[in-house]
């Protein structure tokens, strides 16, 4: 029976090159959803300061920034498209069986998707010919929108991590739905919380970054020092708020997705007393070269050394995560800049609180500088905690991701295709918006003095 | 009417909205391909380029909308187009990325170069896209869509009804785009363009008209029960959209100026419809109907709900978007 032993192999190869597709499709995807999520608040900021005290430099950051998001909000629609083809070409039989539930989280992003791609279009096209205020308020649906619609798109990723809220016949089928429950999973509150700061947390620091770099190259303007504090402000202010949040969601993932807290941590034996391992690789031993802190993890998931954290032993091998050093990497990793970008902010609010100015030392700029691709890579190593930490299931306990994959030819050349095509993009993207910049550099430099309020540019310190 | 006729109606007004809007903004990319070289295709260009920049990707979204609809209300169907059409639809997803970043590029691009290929990706994608996910809308037609799914990769599509359904798109497109040009040209005031478009969407009636006239006897072969239904209970709309389209190539002819658009837009409009009613009941004519693939009620509700929601505050905001586009309070060039 030779085609038993070849089938096995094209499948999980089918199912390698859907995974990996779907990763670095999303990966991509996701820095421009985090952008379209984030931008508007920060840009209506700069705006609103450019109206209120009559800031032009307030007000061109506003207006420069709008032109950047028009290129990103367009790659990231796109991006997002090819997301909703994949749902069908790549996991066919999950749409099939679960399209009714899990779509429902969808229908309910679509609303906020439309309000969102339209109010950008009125809001980035109408600098010139709306009058100032109407302009402002035509901007403020993008915020309420992004927000919405990252709602909905996360609740959707939590109910398959915490499905609930549908009724199965014999043959696996969804047979009846409940919204509501669906929507409002036992994941969505914290996913859905920790997903939106990551948003803003990403534009945030990505934004101040590159007026980091800027002012770290000698131009210490107050288009720079502006397009440096009001990012940077939201994003510190939030960063706090965001360490409580993923607080709770390690917590609560302890409790309702054991193996996957088990994979993270590196948990092989159920147990009291258990250590908190950082960094190292997982072996089947346990933890392996990482630094560990007696009874930490047990008193992190309970408050008391005695909780009892469930071990990868009590978890049936069929269905342990896989690759799981990258999952406790990633997860050291997320937590790691997380908390760097939290004395961050820390130093930032001292200075701040003591001489009303960022410190003085080149080397918080410096640190602001990195501060972006830091908040994206944590941002990517969340994801890959919750997805790969959620295999082998596509749907936690009721579908394998293997049971789920297209038995399409060529899986692995689209694959090939898309990442070609979105490392092009991304040179190009990086390109467009390094030109933008440095055109108006070069406009700017005559431009600045005419503006309405704009104090004379600083010395640099 | 029942919960899944609702939801299939849903889905039908959704793709009626993506066909002549993001049907339209394809053709810009179809006319912006012809246009020739750079200093003769200068003008045109711009014209498409302002008339298209701050609505396309609104529209764009309506194609998110059908998507959807399609996976939460008829998943079954859903899967099944997915898993026998996937060529076709890979190509039309990677189309739908390269057309959007092209043209956003376009405009932001450095130097003369980089302009011209990103133009160049926007206008062939533009091209390819719509061709190909009308050889989706035919091969569903022909009912080469088996309800279980996983059907002939490539003899699902690789037939006549399928390709020239995918040229009907393109020139489809091209019709509408044209005519909408014409009124932008109008608009600025610039009368050659509008001389420009006006005979070129002369040109695209035409050959839209006759793709269609075959596509009747092409039908007919592969695609009986369609055939049959369009020709039957589809009979009325048949004839309004030709009505429609006879009295739009009249007023182009004329020059005249209204109402030019709506009978374009009724044309295709009616035409989507009478499809609609050929295929009916069959979301996959005829292995798979409206009421088997549909999901459970509840599920139906929430898209009704989504819809009537939609139709409250989506229809009205981009009335608005349209209207300050069509009243030039938005800027092409920012």
């Amino acid at each position: 029976m030779p085609p038993l032993d070849v089938l096995p192999l094209a499948e999980s190869s089918n199912l390698l090159a859907a995974r990996n597709q779907m990763a670095w499709t999303l990966g991509f995807h996701i820095v421009f959803a985090c952008l379209g999520v984030a931008l508007p608040a920060t840009i209506l900021t700069a705006n609103y300061l450019g109206l209120k005290r009559g800031d032009g430099a307030a007000m061109e950051l506003a207006r420069r920034w709008s032109k950047a998001m028009a290129v990103t909000f367009a790659v990231g629609a796109v991006s997002g498209t090819l997301l909703s083809f994949e749902f069908g070409l790549l996991w066919p039989e999950f749409m099939d069986r679960f399209g009714a539930a899990f779509g429902v989280a969808f229908a309910i992003e679509g609303i906020f998707f439309f309000l969102e791609a339209i109010f950008l279009a009125v809001y980035i096209y109408g600098w010139k010919r709306l009058g100032g205020w109407a302009h402002f308020w035509s901007g403020v649906p993008m915020v309420v929108t992004g927000i919405g619609g990252a709602f909905s798109v996360v609740a959707a990723n939590a109910w398959m991590n915490q499905p609930q809220g549908f009724t199965l016949d014999a043959a696996g089928k969804v047979v009846d739905v409940e919204p509501l429950k669906v929507l409002f999973n036992p994941a969505t509150g914290y996913e859905v919380a920790h997903m939106i700061l990551a948003a803003y947390m990403v534009a945030g620091f990505l934004v101040a970054s590159i007026y980091a770099v800027g002012m770290l190259k000698g131009r210490r303007d107050r288009v720079h020092r502006l397009g440096l504090l009001i990012p940077l402000t939201i994003a510190c202010l939030l960063t706090p708020v965001q360490l409580f949040v993923g607080d709770i969601a390690a917590r609560e993932i302890a409790n309702d997705q054991p193996a996957k807290f088990a994979a993270m941590e590196c948990i092989q034996e159920t147990g009291t007393h258990q250590d908190e391992v950082v960094g190292g690789i997982c072996t089947e031993d346990g933890p392996k070269w990482g630094i560990s802190i007696p009874d930490l993890d047990s008193f992190l998931v309970g408050w008391s050394v005695d909780t009892e954290v469930t071990g990868l032993n009590d978890i049936p091998a069929d269905e342990h995560p896989p690759a799981k050093t990258l999952l406790h990497l990633s997860f050291d990793t997320m937590v790691g800049i997380g908390s760097g970008l939290f004395l961050l902010a820390l130093w930032f609010a001292w200075a701040w609180w003591k001489r009303r100015d960022i410190p003085a030392t080149p080397w918080f700029l410096r640190l602001v500088s990195v501060s972006g691709a830091a908040a994206i890579v944590a941002l990517w190593c969340g994801w890959i905690v919750t997805e790969v930490g959620r295999q082998p299931w596509i749907v936690n306990g009721y579908m394998r991701t293997s049971e789920a994959v297209t038995q399409a030819d060529g899986v692995w050349f689209t694959f090939a295709l898309v990442m070609s095509i979105y490392a092009a993009l991304t040179a190009i993207t990086i390109g467009v918006l390094r030109a933008m910049s440095r055109r108006w550099r070069e406009a700017g430099a005559e431009e600045e003095t005419g503006l309405p309020y704009a104090p004379r540019s600083e010395p640099a310190p | 009417m029942s919960l899944p006729d609702a939801a299939a109606v849903v889905l039908w007004v959704g793709v009626t909205f993506y066909a002549v809007f993001g049907g339209a903004d394809f053709g810009g990319g179809f006319w912006d391909l012809v246009a020739g070289n750079a200093e003769r295709g200068e003008r045109p260009r711009a014209t498409i380029q302002r008339s298209l920049t701050p609505v396309w990707e609104a529209n764009h979204v309506w194609l998110i909308f059908c998507l959807v609809v399609l996976w939460t209300a008829f998943p079954s169907a859903f899967s099944a187009v997915m898993t026998t059409l996937y060529f076709p639809l890979t190509v039309a997803a990677f189309g739908i990325i390269l057309r959007g970043s092209g043209f956003a590029f376009r405009k932001s691009i450095e130097g003369l170069s980089g302009r011209r290929a990103a133009g160049a990706t926007f206008a062939i994608s533009s091209v390819l896209t719509p061709f190909f996910m009308g050889t989706v809308v035919g091969a569903i037609a022909a009912g080469n869509v088996p309800a279980e799914g996983n059907g002939d990769a490539f003899s699902s599509w690789l037939q006549p009804l399928p390709l020239l359904t995918g040229a009907i798109f393109v020139a489809g497109g091209a019709y509408l785009a044209a005519v909408f040009l014409v009124g932008d040209a109008r608009r600025a005031g610039e009368a050659d363009m509008e001389r420009y478009f006006s005979r070129r969407s002369l040109a695209a009636a035409l050959v839209a008209g006759a793709l269609a006239v075959i596509g009747l006897f092409v039908l007919d072969s592969e695609a009986g029960y369609v055939h049959d239904r369009l020709l039957s209970e589809g009979l009325p709309l048949v004839i309004l959209s030709l009505l429609c389209g006879a009295v739009a190539f009249a007023v182009l002819l004329r020059g005249g100026r209204r109402p030019l658009r709506p009978l374009a837009a009724g044309a295709f409009v009616a035409v989507i419809w009478g499809w609609g009613v050929a295929q009916f009941p069959y979301l996959l004519p005829t292995s798979l109907g409206i009421d088997q693939a549909a999901a459970p009620d509840p599920t139906l509700t929430i898209v009704l709900i989504v819809f009537a929601v939609a139709a409250v505050l989506v229809l009205p905001s981009l009335a608005l978007l349209y209207t300050l586009s069509q009243r030039d309070l938005l800027e092409s060039e920012h």
